[in-house]
């Protein structure tokens, strides 16, 4: 295991967007624009905020390369950038995955260590490693 | 992102935190017990196929250390992680500062292990703070290496066990 270089357009790229991530109203303005476009007034629509801060939200995704704006003029619909939001869940899928082994095992003990579930274990069991 | 049982997720909010959560279906007091215990550690701490825990000492008290050692033996590799505990808050919260025994990176870690019962269930929430944004990405970079090369490890015993 050791540090690489990176590429400085990559980094800030990467860093944009787990800042866009980290928003909680973000993240569900995200989850909309996945099942289709949207316009400014639709994406605030569920939320108690006002037009400028919904703006603001889109703004930082939009900084960040996750949403891009649609042609039509009046209605300026937003979408959705699937290969940038793809481009920064493979960062963590790798961690993700080690720490997924981890905490499998972990369940697998556990459920040895509840006496009520050793009724429901079945005769297989999993090698623990 | 709505957290169940056995989904984990993993996040890098702001610059240098790696956060994950995760749901076991377990007492708090069990959990916090398989995240302290050599005797449980050594089972399911392990990380990528192939690798046991040589070494697992906990001192488990503020300003007591732990020191975990793995080693995989078909690559004769080893790596050794040390630590100090900050804060113990039994069965609700740990914080300690940790570093490789190898140092690739400079300087500690800081974790934030806590544990939420509910319903018979316990939200592990996991805090590690890193002391830059390139060593941040430098962690889960690891991960990723090691996580990816375990996956194509896996990919090729299967595909080779079955041509």
């Amino acid at each position: 295991m050791k540090l690489s270089g990176y590429v400085q357009n990559e980094e800030r790229g990467l860093d944009a967007t787990f800042m866009a991530l980290a928003d909680p109203t973000r993240r569900a303005i995200l989850a909309r624009l996945a099942r289709g476009e949207a316009s400014v007034n639709e994406l605030a629509e569920p939320f108690a905020l006002s037009q400028p801060a919904i703006s603001k939200h889109l703004k930082v995704l939009e900084h960040a390369g996750l949403i891009s704006r649609g042609r039509d003029a009046q209605r300026r619909p937003r979408r959705i950038e699937a290969p940038r939001l793809a481009e920064a869940t493979s960062w963590l899928e790798g961690y993700r995955h080690l720490w997924e082994g981890n905490f499998h095992r972990l369940d697998a003990l556990l459920d040895e260590l509840q006496p009520a579930s050793r009724a429901k274990r079945t005769k297989r069991r999993k090698e623990t490693k | 992102m709505t957290a169940h049982h056995g989904s984990l997720q993993v996040t890098a909010p702001g610059d240098r935190e790696i956060v994950m959560i995760r749901i076991f279906k377990a007492p708090r007091a069990l959990v916090f017990d398989a995240f302290t215990k050599p005797e449980l550690i050594v089972r399911w701490l392990l990380g990528p196929d192939g690798w046991v825990m040589t070494v697992c000492e906990v001192d488990l008290q503020p300003g007591g250390t732990f020191h975990y050692v793995w080693r995989n033996d078909s690559e004769d590799k080893e790596f050794g992680l040390t630590g100090e505990y900050r804060e113990i808050a039994a069965p609700a919260r740990i914080v300690h500062a940790e570093r490789f025994d190898q140092s690739w990176y400079p300087g500690d870690a800081i974790v934030t292990t806590t544990f939420a019962e509910s319903d018979g269930m316990t939200t592990v929430t996991l805090l590690s703070t890193f002391d830059s944004r390139e060593i941040r990405d430098g962690a889960l970079e690891s991960g990723m290496e090691t996580g990816v090369a375990a996956s194509f490890d896996r990919l090729e015993r299967t595909v080779l066990s079955s041509s």
